[in-house]
């Protein structure tokens, strides 16, 4: 009683205090602008809330964020390879190139003679005669097993004529009898169309590549899930909030909008994260892949993910994280009101 | 500005908490609500504040029909009663200033605006200079305050009241029931549920009287 006695002998009587004030609002009122500045100022407030209440458990948003993280980077790491192994591919495929694997018993004069006389060929476009030595030095070259090459007493290579026919790809029966003719030559033992090797990769590319879908999809329920059940731990958390919240007249909007913003920032950081793991991984795996190019003879580099990849990595993230944590509110929020 | 009329709430589990309920309270009344514990208060305000519906019968709260609206409408219903809670029902991490605002803040005031009623609530309340502490930080009787300063920061034109004397000791609750009788002054709508004689035989107010779900007394 003290307090207030003291108050109204200083003040105006209370009662008027409130038709001031009421007039006051009127002149002040609350227009169009203020009202947007203030629902603007609520977004912002619940961005960088959010953010900071995961700063302020810093344990658990790390283990959450790694699990995501390690999830995510899997999803994309699996792409990559694949989108690397298709690069490979794509570039053997435009090879129609006919080896020619000659008998034991051949030896380098009369290999000479085949060469000559396969050139004269009027469908062969180009032609190369690979000697059991050159084989042998590019090999131990591109291998990595010189050592175990050299301790063998003989060499084990074939002489070996590399014809490039001037029927294209989309010749296939023109390809085929080439390669008979070349398979009925007595001194050849074996005749390969390199085709048929990059056709066998291409299936095996196909089918990895739709396991890497598959799995895409997978990894990327888990994330919706992992998600949605750590803002539902929050949103128990925060239970009484959510009740007063509701009790002073919050619309389900409102009380959704912070929950939605920790499901966006924990996806964005674990998207983030999960780049940064992919590209650490390539990065070791850089020099062996490129000794393996060199094997191959091929001018194959190292893709990483790129720009536009980067951004879909990020923003599919963030829209699993917004999308998990809208689903368990919309549950939330349904049973709260029965 | 609240009307009841016939209203009955069934729980599955405990059956009628509430039956045949009917009163109306104009602009500017100013009732208790008493009764034994357990003889449905708190249902009773939780229909008003319409957390829960009614199973049967009609509540009018300023001209609205609660079973008629939508459960989008709720809130804008809520946002006309001011509630005040014996427990307080403050936010713990938030400053007074953050509690006292948080329903303007709902209701999308801007700063100045909100920074301004705050202020003017809180002043009411004779908290003023209060607003950085947190909640805990003050007495039993100035954390009602600033209970009460948020219930009305809104300037709603109903007050309702869930024992809102109940840990205060008789001069914390004067002072508290001189607040009320203030704000029903200027026309609000006050429903006070309390079950301390005393505070009732002590003003003259009207008095709604609760007997296991039935009102014996209105």
């Amino acid at each position: 009683m003290k307090r207030l006695n003291k108050n109204r002998i200083k003040k105006d009587p209370p009662i008027k205090t409130i038709k001031q004030e009421k007039r006051q609002t009127t002149i002040a009122g609350g227009g169009i602008k203020d009202k947007l500045i203030a629902y603007r100022d609520l977004h912002v407030h619940a961005f960088f809330s959010s953010l900071s209440r995961m700063i302020a458990t810093p344990f658990s948003s790390i283990m959450t964020i790694a699990v995501l993280a390690i999830s995510i980077s899997l999803a994309s790491g699996f792409y990559i390879v694949v989108v690397n192994i298709q690069q490979l591919t794509g570039n053997l495929e435009t090879s129609n190139q006919i080896s020619l694997f000659l008998r034991d018993d051949v030896n380098d004069v009369h290999a000479k003679k085949l060469f000559e006389n396969i050139r004269g060929n009027e469908s062969v476009q180009n032609i190369k005669l690979i000697s059991k030595e050159q084989g042998l030095a590019d090999f131990k070259e591109y291998s990595g097993f010189g050592g175990a090459i050299n301790a063998l007493k003989k060499n084990p290579l074939p002489i070996v004529i590399e014809v490039l026919p001037k029927n294209t790809l989309n010749d296939k029966q023109g390809l085929d009898e080439l390669l008979k003719s070349f398979q009925q030559l007595p001194e050849v033992d074996f005749a390969q169309l390199d085709l048929e090797w990059v056709e066998r990769l291409q299936a095996i590319v196909d089918v990895a590549q739709l396991f890497a879908s598959l799995l895409n999809i997978l990894l990327a329920a888990a994330v919706l899930f992992v998600i949605g059940n750590t803002v539902r731990l929050e949103f128990y958390g925060r239970r009484s909030e959510v009740v007063i919240s509701k009790l002073v007249g919050a619309t389900n909007a409102f009380i959704r909008r912070p929950f939605l913003y920790t499901g966006f920032w924990i996806g964005f950081i674990s998207g983030v994260s999960a780049w940064f793991i992919v590209t650490i991984l390539m990065l070791i795996l850089r020099g062996s892949v490129e000794r393996v190019s060199g094997l191959f003879q091929n001018d194959m580099h190292l893709l990483f993910l790129s720009f536009t990849e980067t951004l879909f990595l990020i923003s599919a993230s963030s829209i699993l994280g917004i999308l998990g944590a809208w689903v368990v509110l919309y549950f939330e929020l349904r049973v709260a009101k029965s | 500005m609240i009307s009841f009329a016939n209203v009955t709430k069934r729980y599955e589990e405990t059956g009628d908490v509430l039956r045949n309920v009917s009163f109306q309270l104009e602009k500017g009344d100013m009732a208790f609500l008493t009764g034994h514990s357990g003889a449905g208060k708190s249902t009773l305000l939780r229909l008003i504040a319409a957390m829960e519906r009614c199973s049967r019968g009609q509540i009018v709260v300023d001209g609205q029909d609660l079973n008629a609206a939508k459960e989008s409408q709720l809130p804008y219903i809520r946002r006309k009663m001011g509630f005040i809670y014996q427990d307080y029902k403050l936010l713990h991490d938030r400053t007074v200033f953050d509690n006292v605002a948080l329903p303007l803040i709902i209701a999308g005031y801007g700063h100045q605006e909100v920074a301004r009623r705050v202020r003017a609530a809180l002043e009411k309340v004779s908290l003023h200079g209060k607003e950085r502490k947190y909640p805990l930080a003050l007495s039993g009787g100035e954390q009602q305050r600033v209970g009460i300063a948020r219930a009305v920061v809104n300037k709603p034109p109903i007050i309702i009241a869930d024992e809102p004397t109940g840990n205060l000791d008789p001069e914390l609750s004067a002072e508290i029931m001189h607040l009320f009788r203030q704000f029903q002054q200027v026309g609000v709508t006050i429903l006070i549920a309390t079950h301390d004689i005393s505070l009732i035989s002590q003003l003259d107010n009207r008095v709604l009287k609760l007997d296991h779900g039935q009102l014996v007394q209105s």
